[in-house]
C-alpha cells in the first residue's frame, strides 16, 4: 500500500519540490528511510512515530518503507517530518493533498514546530504549481508573503490531519503588508554632528553603490556613519524584499529584520566571525553567510584589518561577481551577495596616526605600512572612495549649525538613482560602481577643464590605471547627483578628495 | 658597494674626530668603516625625533634642502623620521650628505632606508664606527651620537622630544665646542619638549639658513631661489571663474604649516564638504596645499 506527499527540499536560495512516498508491507516491523538523506531525516523515525502515536493514530506494526523522491537529490533538516507523517497516515484513511504541500518538524507530543527555510521553500513550491501549504504555525507569516498560495498554518498533526479530512475548518494566513512593519532605520545623519567629508561620501556611496573605506580612531563615529548609509539607500523593490527574508529565513534570522521590511539590511559582522559565518557555509543545510544577510544593503566590517587574511581574500568573489558560491561536499549553491561595503580601520595600530591632541602616535613608519598593506590586493581595489573620520574636538561637535537630515540626502539619492537607471537602458549597467574601464569613457563624459585637471592630477600623484578608474566612477556618481550631464572640473576635483593616501 | 677602513692618522681622516681625543674618557675613535666618498667636512648635523610630526618632517626636508643646495655637507644618523627627511632633502637638492649608522655597514638597517642606503653611498657617504656585521644595539645610538657631532660644526636639533636621541648629540656637541641650534617649535603636545628646552638653556634658534652665515659664508645671502615663495594667487588659472578664486584664498589663507581639521574650514567659511571638497581639491592640484590622514590640511610649502 503506497501513499504520498508533497515536501521540500532546499538548495541555496532555491529548492526542489520532493514527493514523499510511504509504503506499508507485511513483514517483520521495520521502519526506513532512504533517498539521500542526512542525519537529521534519519532521526525523523522516532519523532514520526511518537507523534504519530500521542497525536491519537495507529503507528501500523508492519513493515514501513519512506522514500524521498527524487532519490539523487541530498535532503537536510527536520521539515519533512510533517510530510512523511501525512503520507504514512493516508495509507490507512482518506485524506485528500491535491495540490497540498506540508513543511514542519514534528514534536513527539504530535505537535508541529517551526523549521528554516520556509519561505523560500514556499516560493519554489508556488512556482511549481503548488496552491495550498501547510505550515508550522510560527512560519505562517513568512509563508504568506508568496503570492497566490495558500498558507494554513497548523501547531499539531492532528489539527492538520483534521483539517486534510475536510473536519476541521482553517482559515488561510493573510499575507502581511509589505513595508509595514518596517526596520528601524538605524541612525539618521542629522544626529551625527560634524564629519561632513564622510558623510558626503556616504551620499556618493549611496548613490553609486560605491564601496568605502573609513579611516579613523576608535570613538569617532564609524559605526554610527556606516549605520547611517543603510538610512539613505532607496527602499528595495517587493522582489528584492522577498529574496532578502528568503536569505534571512534560510538562516533563521527572520527575528533580527521583518520578513516584510523594504528597508535594505544592515550587517556588522565581528572579525572574530567564522569564514562560513561570513560568506556562507556551515556543517547542516548551505547557509548563507553575512555577505548574504547584506544583500540589497550595506555590509559593514569593522576594524577591517583585524579580519583573518583569507576572509577578506574571500569577500573577493561577492565583490566581483555581486553573488557567492558556496562549496560543500555536497555540491555548490549559489547565494545573491550584491552589497554595498563599508570598512572601517585604524589609520595605524594604536589609532592615533594624524590626532592633533592627545599623546600622539607611536608607532613606527614600517608598522603602519605593514598594518596598512593588510587592506591591499584585492579588496583595495574594490574599494572606490577612501574617507578620514578623525575624531573631533569640542569646537566641531558643538558647533552651531543643523545637520542634514537623512531624509533630504536620500531624495538627493533616488535623483541619482533614477538617472542611472535611465543610462543602465544603454550601458546594461545598474549602478555606477559596477562600470568598467571600457564603458567608463563612454559614461563619464568628461569636460575640457575636467581633463586637465584630470591630466594634471595624473601628473602629479602618479596615478595607477586603477586609480583612474575609481575618480572616473565615483565622479560619475557625484555628477549624477547633481543632475549634470557631463562630468565637470568641480565635479573631478571632489572625486580626487576621496580617493585616499595611498602613494 | 665596496667599504674600506680609515684609521687615526691616515691622510684623509676627518679632522674633526680626533677632537674627540681631548674629551675625558675613552670616546676617541681609532678607526672607521666607510661606504661612498666622504665629502667636504665639517658639515652641519641635522638631528631629531623618529616619530616626527608632518611638520618636522618639513622642517627637516627643508634644512637639508637648503644646506645641500649651497654645497654645505648635511650630517646625519639615518634613522627614520627627521634623520631620513634631512638626508633626503639634502641629496634632492643635489647636494651631499654623510649618514652615521648605529649598526656595522653590511647590515640592512633600518629596512624601509633600502634606497636611501644606495643614494646616500652615491652622493656622499655612510660612517659607522662598528664591524661590517655588527647588530643595531641600543647602545650603539648615543654612541655614535659623537661622531655625528664630530663631523659637524653645528648641530641643528629639529623637533626633539624629552628623551630624544637628538638631545644627546647636542650634549655632546657642547662638550665639543659645537655650536648648537635648536628649531623652535609648538609649545603644546610632546614633540617639541626637547628642542624648546634648549632654546631655553641657551641653544640658538634656527630659524632660516642664515642663522648659519657664521659658520659657513655660502650661507649668508639667500638666493633667488629659495626665497619664501608667495603662494600665487591660487586658482588663478583664466579658467576658473571668479567666485572660486575668492574662495580658494580664503581657504588658503586657513591653512597653515601647522595641520588644520578640514572639518574647521568648512565651519569657519560656512562651505558644505563638497564645496570645500572642490576647493581644496584645486589648491592641491596647484600644489599649495596637501592633505594629510587624519582628514588634515597643511600647506604644501612655506
Amino acid at each position: 500500500m503506497v501513499a504520498t506527499a508533497i515536501s521540500c527540499a532546499v538548495q541555496g536560495l532555491s529548492g526542489i519540490p520532493v514527493t514523499v512516498e510511504v509504503d506499508v508491507a507485511n513483514g517483520l516491523p521495520a521502519f526506513t528511510i532512504v533517498g539521500l538523506t542526512d542525519r537529521a531525516i534519519q532521526e525523523a523515525r522516532e519523532r514520526v512515530r511518537a507523534a504519530v502515536r500521542n497525536a491519537g493514530f495507529d503507528f501500523p506494526q508492519r513493515r514501513v518503507t519512506v522514500n524521498l523522491a527524487p532519490a539523487e537529490v541530498p535532503k537536510e533538516g527536520s521539515g519533512f517530518d510533517l510530510a512523511i507523517a501525512v503520507a504514512l497516515l493516508r495509507t490507512g484513511r482518506e485524506l485528500p493533498l491535491d495540490d497540498v504541500a506540508c513543511i514542519g518538524e514534528l514534536a513527539l507530543d504530535g505537535g508541529v514546530r517551526g523549521v528554516i527555510g520556509v519561505l523560500p521553500m514556499a516560493r519554489r513550491l508556488a512556482a511549481s504549481g503548488i496552491r495550498r501549504l501547510i505550515v508550522p504555525a510560527e512560519n505562517a507569516a513568512e509563508a504568506a508573503l508568496v503570492e497566490g498560495t495558500e498558507v494554513i498554518g497548523v501547531e499539531s498533526l492532528a489539527v492538520a490531519v483534521a483539517y486534510l479530512e475536510g473536519r476541521l475548518a482553517l482559515t488561510p494566513m493573510a499575507a502581511p503588508p509589505m513595508g509595514e512593519l518596517a526596520a528601524p532605520g538605524g541612525v539618521d545623519l542629522a544626529a551625527i554632528r560634524g564629519q561632513s567629508l564622510a558623510k558626503r561620501a556616504l551620499e556618493i556611496a549611496a548613490a553609486g553603490r560605491h564601496n568605502l573605506l573609513m579611516l579613523g580612531p576608535p570613538g569617532a563615529g564609524k559605526t554610527m556613519l556606516a549605520r547611517a548609509l543603510a538610512g539613505l539607500l532607496p527602499d528595495l523593490g517587493a522582489d528584492e524584499a522577498l529574496e532578502v527574508a528568503s536569505l534571512y529565513s534560510l538562516r533563521g534570522r527572520l527575528s533580527d529584520r521583518p520578513a516584510t521590511s523594504l528597508r535594505p539590511p544592515f550587517r556588522a559582522p565581528h572579525h572574530s566571525v567564522s569564514r562560513a559565518g561570513l560568506i556562507g557555509g556551515g556543517a547542516g543545510l548551505a547557509q548563507p553567510g553575512e555577505v548574504s544577510l547584506a544583500h540589497g544593503g550595506v555590509l559593514f566590517l569593522d576594524e577591517v584589518c583585524e579580519f583573518p587574511r583569507a576572509h577578506l581574500e574571500a569577500l573577493r568573489q561577492p565583490l566581483e561577481e555581486r553573488q557567492v558560491g558556496v562549496t560543500r561536499v555536497r555540491g555548490t549553491v549559489t547565494f545573491p551577495a550584491d552589497f554595498v561595503l563599508v570598512a572601517a580601520a585604524n589609520p595605524c595600530p594604536c589609532g592615533r596616526l594624524g590626532q592633533r591632541e592627545g599623546p600622539g602616535c607611536r608607532c613606527s613608519e614600517d608598522v603602519v605600512v605593514r598594518y596598512q598593506a593588510r587592506l591591499s590586493g584585492p579588496m583595495r581595489d574594490r574599494i572606490d572612495m577612501v574617507a578620514d573620520v578623525p575624531r573631533l574636538g569640542g569646537e566641531a561637535l558643538f558647533g552651531s549649525g543643523a545637520e542634514e537630515p537623512t531624509a533630504t540626502v536620500r531624495e538627493r539619492v533616488a535623483g541619482a538613482r533614477a538617472r542611472q537607471a535611465e543610462r543602465a537602458a544603454s550601458t546594461g549597467v545598474a549602478a555606477n560602481a559596477l562600470l568598467g574601464a571600457e564603458q567608463l569613457v563612454a559614461v563619464a563624459r568628461l569636460d575640457v577643464r575636467a581633463l586637465d585637471a584630470l591630466t594634471t592630477a595624473g601628473e602629479r600623484w602618479r596615478l595607477s590605471a586603477r586609480a583612474y578608474h575609481r575618480v572616473l566612477r565615483v565622479s560619475r556618481t557625484i555628477a549624477d547627483l547633481a543632475g549634470e550631464e557631463r562630468v565637470t572640473r568641480q565635479v573631478l576635483l571632489e572625486a580626487f578628495q576621496l580617493r585616499g593616501q595611498s602613494q | 658597494m665596496t667599504r674600506h677602513r680609515l684609521a687615526a692618522g691616515d691622510g684623509c681622516w676627518p679632522p674633526g674626530l680626533a677632537d674627540l681625543d681631548q674629551l675625558s674618557g675613552s670616546c676617541g675613535v681609532r678607526s672607521i668603516w666607510l661606504e661612498g666618498e666622504l665629502p667636504p667636512l665639517p658639515g652641519v648635523a641635522v638631528v631629531g625625533s623618529r616619530q616626527a610630526t608632518f611638520a618636522g618632517l618639513e622642517a627637516a626636508r627643508r634644512i637639508g634642502a637648503d644646506l645641500g643646495r649651497r654645497g654645505v655637507t648635511v650630517v646625519s644618523g639615518f634613522a627614520l623620521g627627521v634623520d631620513a627627511a634631512a638626508h633626503r632633502g639634502c641629496l634632492a637638492a643635489g647636494g651631499q650628505t654623510v649618514a652615521v649608522l648605529g649598526c656595522g655597514l653590511a647590515v640592512d638597517y633600518p629596512r624601509s632606508h633600502r634606497s636611501l642606503r644606495t643614494e646616500v653611498s652615491l652622493r656622499g657617504a655612510l660612517v659607522s664606527e662598528y664591524t661590517a656585521w655588527d647588530v643595531p644595539r641600543a647602545w650603539h645610538f648615543p654612541h655614535r651620537n659623537r661622531i655625528i657631532a664630530a663631523l659637524s660644526r653645528a648641530v641643528v636639533v629639529v623637533e626633539a622630544g624629552e628623551k630624544s636621541g637628538a638631545l644627546s648629540t647636542a650634549r655632546w656637541a657642547a662638550d665639543l665646542g659645537r655650536e648648537v641650534l635648536a628649531v623652535p617649535g609648538s609649545i603644546l603636545g610632546l614633540a617639541n619638549q626637547g628642542s624648546n628646552r634648549l632654546l631655553r638653556d641657551g641653544a640658538r634658534p634656527y630659524l632660516d639658513v642664515s642663522d648659519l652665515a657664521d659658520l659657513f659664508p655660502e650661507c649668508a645671502a639667500p638666493r633667488p631661489s629659495d626665497r619664501r615663495r608667495r603662494p600665487e594667487r591660487p586658482g588663478g588659472e583664466r579658467s576658473t571663474p571668479l567666485g572660486a578664486r575668492d574662495d580658494a584664498a580664503r581657504v588658503l589663507a586657513l591653512v597653515s604649516a601647522e595641520p588644520v581639521p578640514r572639518e574647521l574650514i568648512g565651519r569657519a567659511l560656512g562651505l558644505r564638504a563638497s564645496g570645500l571638497a572642490v576647493l581644496l581639491g584645486e589648491l592641491e592640484l596647484e600644489g599649495h596645499v596637501r592633505s594629510l590622514p587624519g582628514g588634515l590640511v597643511a600647506r604644501a610649502r612655506w
